[in-house]
């Protein structure tokens, strides 16, 4: 018996191993013209694992502090032997993250797949989403450049546009009225401890419900296959589709080394909280729709201020996507369009605010 | 309580009343002024019209003062007879000539300044009399400047309102104002082209885009209230009040003796004066900028000497410049080059040195400057070449990684294959 099976034949008695993958082996994806969109899920949390080895990695020679942080990360791009692969890894893998991320939930949103008996799965993985653009902001200060720095001063000023608990919340997020160590040492907590924590239990969760409730058929499809159950095609999830996802990881791989390696990520000028801020500061493109539309608002709408109604459609938007399986009625065929709409609306509104905030001066 | 009511209405009626004519007496009584001065001169033509809102601004009305503090007269009659009669005071129209003498009346008085600002100086009239203006007016040429030609009157700001006319800002525009005339200074014989010349220079330039109050205009030279031109011997004194370190190198060096015995001007002499420009290495040359040569003998010790030291410069300024390009390009591939970018400026502030030394005239101390640059340089240029091999070797890194998952794909792609098949 070769050393492998010895092994798996030893966990199997202590664990059961073979009755913990059998659901695995019964496992099916639906084969259809749009199988593709079923591989971003994995590649983000493909992503995610990348996220987390380098991000200790880096937590080797990073030292949170106004007077440390930048210089660290200096040292790790200058003299750590592939310190600058490591970290321009992490953070091109993170901004591909919320790439797939998105595309993941638009993908979703198309497919029809949060509907009963999904509700849920869409609740965690928009609240991942969520978090991994916390993940985003959070990590974007650690450098201490003048960039970053400047993008939490104003990042932490709109939440404070939040009536009543906004203030409390910025002088949370900053340890205090202004951006400055003491608000590094909290986004490292953040980004370090609070939110991998709970972003690991909600991609346990999110997970687990995938693999609860199988894969989704668009709607369309699963009718025809019901129909007619011949024409049905499907695909071993282990080891046909896990090979394909795996081929999935080893391109994102290639991408992720063929970017950090001809485009090393820039380190910046160290932040000087004195300076004044630099002209046309933007954040981070996955904010920038959200940054434009609160400049493009009035400063006064009817009886209230411009950015405070901002903020507050903001929120009332995030919640209402949250909850978008349950928005959707009983009888699909009638809310199906306006889903769709709606789907075309936000994907286009996202897409070409971010252009037009990229672009603007 | 209805009795108290009913006792009380009276009494109440009676406040009201009493309230009511004061406020209305108040109103009446608001549009009345005490200076009838402005009542009349506010409705005038220039050179007479003074309005309310004008004389509002002057420091003078602020502090308290009014008409009467320089005119004279009686403001409260509304009379015009009686407000300007010469035998209570009046002194109408002040004459130029009595103009500085009237201003000392407070301004040479120490005890009266310092009430207002005790920090104002109060020698400006001794100043005065000292300064060219003063002494061609006390000859009897009041076509000189005077106190308001300069300070504006009647809405006469201090130095340091922007808007007033001696503000750093706005001061070479003030003196250009009669010394840009050409048929007003005919007669005087000095050039009216020094404004002209200014507004090309590197001080305009520093006061008036880049905002730098300490930068130099008119005053700064020729001094303010005693205001003469800088003598040929002391035009080095002028210029060492900034540029010291030249003055020093200079006060050492050969040139300081050579040009005392020829009566030449110092400073002058290379960059000129109203319209200094920023030098260039280029003054060391021999081409049309070259300022040595105006003086020295091609051939000669010093022209040897000469292209010595603009080869020195030239040589830094090429290290500098060669170290920016390599740098450049390894910053825009991505490379962390800050450090050799910090570094760059040291070399510069060594190329700085050596021009600065260049006023000693001495080969050998500008030698050390540049050698001190051209160390720096190199060491960054090197650093640049390094981050230049650095970012090759990462693409053939990267070049072996691509082939490497290319070849894993294929195999996972053949393996599929096989087990589909």
């Amino acid at each position: 018996m070769s050393p492998l099976r010895t092994l798996r034949s030893w966990l199997d008695e202590r664990f059961g191993w073979d009755d913990l993958l059998a659901p695995l082996r019964k496992k099916t994806v639906p084969l259809h013209k749009l199988s593709y969109w079923y591989f971003l899920g994995g590649i983000t949390l493909f992503l995610f694992v990348i996220q987390v080895l380098t991000g200790i990695l880096l937590l080797l020679y990073y030292r949170p502090g106004a007077n440390e942080a930048f210089e660290s990360v200096q040292y790790i791009m200058t003299q750590v032997k592939f310190g600058w692969l490591i970290r321009s890894i992490h953070s091109w893998s993170a901004n591909l993250m919320i790439f797939t991320a998105f595309a993941h939930m638009f993908s979703v949103l198309f497919l029809k797949a949060y509907r009963k008996p999904r509700e849920l799965t869409w609740v965690s993985g928009v609240i991942l989403l969520f978090l991994v653009m916390g993940f985003g902001f959070s990590g974007y200060l650690l450098p201490w450049n003048t960039l970053a720095f400047f993008a939490t001063k104003v990042g932490t000023e709109i939440t404070a546009q939040v009536p009543i608990i906004g203030k409390p919340m910025m002088i949370f997020l900053r340890g205090g009225e202004e951006v400055t160590g003491a608000t590094l040492t909290r986004f490292f907590g953040f980004h370090v401890a609070v939110l991998p924590g709970l972003a690991t239990l909600l991609i346990l969760l999110h997970v687990l419900l995938v693999q609860r409730l199988g894969i989704s058929i668009p709607p369309k499809l699963e009718t025809q296959w019901i129909a007619n159950p011949s024409a049905k095609r499907e695909m071993k999830f282990f080891p046909n589709f896990m090979l394909r996802e795996l081929m999935a990881w080893y391109v994102a791989l290639g991408v992720l080394g063929a970017l950090a390696a001809i485009f090393p990520w820039n380190l910046g000028v160290k932040a000087d909280p004195f300076a004044p801020a630099p002209a046309g500061i933007k954040p981070e493109w996955y904010f920038l729709f959200m940054f434009q539309t609160l400049k493009l608002i009035p400063p006064r709408v009817w009886f209230m201020d411009g950015e405070v109604l901002g903020v507050l459609a903001f929120g009332l938007v995030g919640l209402l996507w949250l909850l978008l399986p349950f928005l959707e009625s009983d009888q699909p065929s009638r809310t199906k369009r306006w889903i769709t709409g709606l789907a075309v609306f936000a994907l286009a509104y996202v897409a070409g605010m971010s252009v037009y905030g990229h672009l603007a001066k | 309580m209805a009795i108290l009511q009913n006792k009380l209405r009276p009494f109440s009626a009676t406040c009201c009343l009493g309230l009511a004519f004061v406020v209305l007496a108040a109103c009446l009584g608001y549009g009345q002024t005490t200076n009838s001065c402005l009542d009349c001169h506010s409705a005038l033509p220039d050179p007479l019209g003074v309005s309310q809102e004008k004389f509002s601004q002057d420091i003078h009305a602020q502090k308290g003062l009014t008409c009467v503090s320089c005119h004279g007269g009686d403001p409260t009659s509304d009379d015009p007879d009686k407000a300007m009669s010469r035998k209570d005071g009046w002194n109408g129209k002040i004459d130029r000539k009595q103009i500085p003498q009237l201003c000392g009346s407070c301004h040479s008085d120490p005890a009266y300044i310092r009430q207002f600002n005790p920090s104002l100086r109060t020698d400006q009239l001794d100043q005065y009399r000292t300064s060219v203006h003063g002494k061609r007016l006390a000859s009897g040429d009041t076509k000189v400047a005077v106190c308001t030609d300069c300070h504006s009157v009647h809405d006469l700001r201090a130095p340091s309102d922007p808007r007033s006319t001696v503000n750093p800002v706005n001061v070479a525009n003030t003196c250009a104002h009669c010394h840009s005339d050409a048929g007003y200074m005919k007669g005087y014989s000095i050039p009216t082209d020094q404004f002209a010349k200014y507004s090309t220079s590197v001080h305009h330039e520093a006061m008036a885009v880049r905002g730098d109050l300490s930068a130099p205009t008119c005053s700064t030279c020729h001094g303010n209230h005693g205001a003469v031109p800088p003598g040929v011997d002391k035009i080095q004194n002028v210029c060492s009040n900034c540029h010291a370190f030249q003055a020093q190198m200079y006060e050492k060096s050969s040139h300081k003796k050579a040009f005392d015995a020829a009566s030449l001007p110092g400073c002058v002499v290379c960059h000129g004066n109203h319209g200094i420009v920023h030098p260039t290495d280029a003054y060391l040359g021999t081409g049309p900028e070259a300022v040595c040569m105006r003086c020295h003998t091609p051939g000669d010790k010093c022209d040897q000497a000469r292209a010595a030291l603009q080869s020195g410069l030239n040589r830094l300024d090429d290290a500098i410049k060669s170290a920016d390009r390599v740098l450049g390009v390894a910053e825009s591939s991505g490379m962390e080059v800050s450090e050799a970018r910090l570094g760059q400026d040291q070399a510069r502030d060594s190329l700085t040195k050596a021009r600065v030394t260049i006023h000693s005239f001495r080969t050998d101390l500008v030698d050390q400057d540049i050698q001190a640059g051209m160390k720096i340089a190199a060491k960054n240029l090197q650093a640049g070449k390094e981050a230049m091999v650095e970012r090759n070797r990462r693409r053939i890194g990267l070049g072996i990684s691509l082939i490497a998952v290319g070849i894993v794909l294929a195999g996972l792609w053949l393996y599929i294959k096989k087990i589909e098949s």
